[in-house]
């Protein structure tokens, strides 16, 4: 079991970083396989861009955390934000992709990959910040 | 940055935007990694070569190592581009993750993907002497 533990100023330019950290964790102790591994990083990366938005937009300066466990029964990720509170029942949907309207849209598929890519992905939004709880299983 | 647990980081290799003519196409080869960080380079160069007025964009993803939603964003943007000026946008992807990044947000169904730069080429004019 392994555990590691990422403190990243809000800019973009950690997300490369932070890809690197996981994808070296994950090969030291291979619980996934490669395409999942793939699913994770991206899965992960879309929650730390929205994290370090959620502090540039609100000129929060603390670090964004980004914590990962590695055991017998997979991976676990999760990533911590200080600013207002992500609703995702906020997001608007976008039209269908055989409507002409739906290139208007070039935001807004990082909550539904996220969904998508991981076995459980929990939004836990609070006044004070947003939690994220990403998890592969093995 | 603060790291706590053993990991060797390898240095960060930024993305490559190589653009070339091929008859009135432009066919833009992309490496690295696209995310929000990266895509606004790639956006720029997106419409740098669209603002030339191409019949037809290529973007050859095959050598691009990750790409996240903002990256889709921006070739929603370039279809768009393209789409205004009655161009095509075709987009070169072989590698399977890829592929089902973009079947996974039906973007599929938005651009025409090709497994390689001569399929996505085939029935455009070089524009070479015969």
């Amino acid at each position: 079991m392994s555990n590691f533990e990422i403190e990243i100023e809000p800019k973009f330019d950690h997300l490369a970083m932070v890809r690197s950290v996981l994808s070296h964790a994950l090969a030291a102790e291979p619980v996934l396989k490669q395409e999942r591994m793939q699913d994770l990083r991206l899965a992960v990366s879309e929650a730390t861009t929205n994290a370090i938005e959620a502090h540039r937009d609100n000129d929060v300066e603390d670090s964004v955390k980004i914590s990962i466990s590695i055991d017998d029964v997979g991976v676990s990720v999760v990533i911590v934000d200080r600013g207002p509170g992500f609703d995702p029942g906020q997001l608007k949907p976008h039209p269908p992709v055989t409507d002409p309207e739906r290139l208007e849209y070039e935001r807004g598929l990082g909550v539904t990959l996220m969904r998508r890519l991981t076995d459980e992905c929990l939004i836990d939004p609070t006044p004070t910040g947003t939690t994220v709880t990403l998890r592969m299983l093995r | 940055m603060r790291c706590v647990g053993e990991v060797a980081l390898v240095p960060v290799i930024e993305p490559t935007f190589e653009v070339a003519r091929y008859g009135a196409w432009a066919v833009m080869r992309v490496s690295g990694e696209i995310d929000m960080a990266t895509a606004p380079k790639l956006r720029q160069h997106v419409q740098n070569v669209t603002a030339r007025g191409p019949d037809g964009l290529v973007l050859d993803l095959d050598r691009v190592d990750f790409i996240d939603s903002t990256g889709l964003g921006v070739m929603v943007g370039a279809a768009k581009r393209m789409r205004m000026s009655d161009g095509a946008l075709r987009i070169v992807c072989s590698q399977r993750h890829l592929i089902e990044l973009f079947e996974l947000t039906r973007l599929n169904e938005v651009f025409d993907l090709f497994e390689t730069l001569d399929d996505a080429l085939a029935d455009v004019p070089s524009g070479e002497a015969p």
